[in-house]
């Protein structure tokens, strides 16, 4: 529990695709009363009795062959059993929702009064069984154990978990205004998207939906800042041979985000200079410069009003992707 | 179990317990389940009773309902039943290392051999349709669930407990 807790605190899993057992009320409370029962008749659970049997102890056997015919019998008899079995389906809740209180509060009380019974329970085993069953011994083990979970603690009290570590870190605007990045001009953007031969190009889209689905570029995915978090959506990110481009109405937004997803480790990854609003300002509402003077407005002129035609016809063809595909997929567990 | 003193040591169970809670945090890491055992038991059961009477399994609800569940794929490949058939190959091999291999049968010293195998065989239905009931066992409910905090898990595994501090003093003569 507390190394789930840390792992999802670093960012090293995506609670979100962890299997969560249901709930189902009574039929938790009544098979688990029954399981009881049969704990103190068998002198096994199922996991326990697979491991005994397997260094051959007889009773343990016998006891597997008893739970495959449990099972059997509740197949057989699923009917009489079912409405029991499928009363009061809560859903998947965790128990800190539950009882309503945090997570960590939840995470403590466990963890203290786990110590406190294991010290109890260890103080009664030695008096039964006149055998030391250290649990509060000052042992190598022991300490070693108490100072791993104590470095957890202080690292998780002092580290920002790793979604809040990013989002912190890109709310100072001159840091991400100052931060180098890779710019794509609208021109190059122009130029890639009507060019046939270039490289793979993605443009992650960070506009709203609403925006995105009124017109969008071609090879365009909607994203979000919180999918730069979720698993599915990364693996897009991670692509290779292609560029990718960030794309927002204005800069800043997609500054933020490529900076969030290079410190992440991503790479290759664009923004486009002056966002979209300049995009659609410089090319899509391109007016032609009078009396080019140079070669260079000469060029522009030819290149943009020839780009903005192209363009405006992929955007009418293009039929938005929608957003990026989330296969937020949780495990499937449980007996 | 506790109630069997050896020559050969047993690791501390506060250590032990500490690994296998580690062990479920990588199950968890790389797989995004816990782990489990009761439900192996459950496809070895929906296995055999599907190649004896197949007409059988596909007439009843229980069988088509796991069907479903588990779409159209042999109840056999199924990641508890690889896990399982891992615990075995583990156990073995831990029970060679501490020499602790020997076909044997073992009761309470005062319990006879009658009541230990009535007790092991009722014991062993008792969690088969527990587990089911339940969702889980201890491992796949209690110890899955808690890690996670599923308020399932951790209610099956406070009636679990109830039951079985309930129950002791009625049964206490099987064990001591």
């Amino acid at each position: 529990m507390v190394g789930v807790m840390a792992f999802v605190h670093f960012g090293l899993l995506d609670i979100n695709l962890v299997y969560i057992n249901p709930t189902f009320l009574w039929s938790a409370i009544v098979g688990g009363l029954i399981m009881g029962l049969g704990f103190v008749l068998g002198g096994f659970c199922p996991g326990t009795s697979v491991c005994a049997a397997a260094i051959g102890k007889i009773d343990a056997m016998i006891f597997i062959f008893g739970s495959f015919f449990g099972v059997l019998i509740f197949a057989e008899g699923y009917p009489a059993f079912e409405s029991l079995y499928k009363a009061a389906n809560l859903g998947n809740p965790r128990i800190f929702q539950t009882l309503n209180i945090s997570e960590n509060v939840f995470a403590f009380l466990t963890v203290f009064v786990a110590l406190v019974a294991f010290y109890f329970v260890s103080l009664i085993e030695k008096k039964v069984n006149k055998e030391e069953v250290s649990f509060f011994k000052l042992n190598k083990q022991n300490v070693l154990m108490a100072c791993f979970g104590c470095l957890l603690l202080i690292l998780s009290l002092t580290m920002t978990d790793r979604k809040s570590f990013f989002l912190k870190l890109v709310e100072d605007e001159n840091f991400v205004k100052n931060y180098p990045l890779e710019e794509m001009t609208p021109d190059e953007l122009a130029f890639r998207l009507t060019c046939q031969k270039c490289e793979q190009l993605r443009i992650i889209d960070l506009r709203n939906a609403e925006e995105y689905n009124k017109w969008s570029l071609p090879n365009s995915t909607l994203f979000t800042v919180d999918n730069l978090f979720e698993k599915e959506p990364n693996l897009f990110l991670k692509l290779k041979r292609t560029k990718r481009v960030f794309v927002a109405d204005d800069e800043m937004t997609e500054r933020k985000a490529a900076i969030m997803a290079l410190k992440m480790g991503y790479k290759e990854i664009k923004i486009l200079k002056g966002g979209l609003d300049n995009f659609t300002k410089e090319i899509l509402q391109f007016e032609p410069i009078k009396e080019p003077k140079t070669i260079d407005e000469q060029y522009r002129n030819r290149f943009r009003t020839k780009a903005k035609i192209e363009i405006a016809e992929l955007i009418k063809n293009n039929k938005p992707q929608g957003p990026v595909e989330k296969k937020q997929k949780r495990a499937l567990g449980g007996c | 179990m506790g109630n069997d003193m050896k020559e050969t040591k047993y690791m501390n169970p506060y250590l032990a317990g500490f690994l296998l809670g580690l062990l479920l945090l990588m199950t968890i890491y790389i797989s995004g389940r816990g782990l489990g055992a009761s439900g192996a038991i459950k496809s070895f059961t929906v296995a055999a009773v599907e190649s004896i009477a197949p007409a059988h399994t596909s007439s009843t609800k229980f069988y088509q309902e796991y069907a479903k569940e588990h779409q159209g794929t042999s109840p056999l490949m199924n990641w508890l039943v690889f896990e399982v058939i891992g615990v075995v190959i583990g156990a073995f091999l831990s029970g060679l290392i501490s020499d602790r291999l020997d076909l044997k049968f073992e009761k309470g010293p005062n319990a006879t051999n009658r009541a230990r195998w009535i007790g092991a065989i009722i014991g062993g239905i008792l969690w088969g349709v527990g587990s089911q009931l339940g969702r889980g066992c201890t491992s796949g409910a209690a110890l899955s669930g808690m890690a996670v905090m599923s308020t399932g898990g951790i209610l099956t595994m406070m009636a679990i407990f109830a039951g079985a501090y309930a129950f002791a003093f009625f049964f206490r003569k099987l064990w001591i």
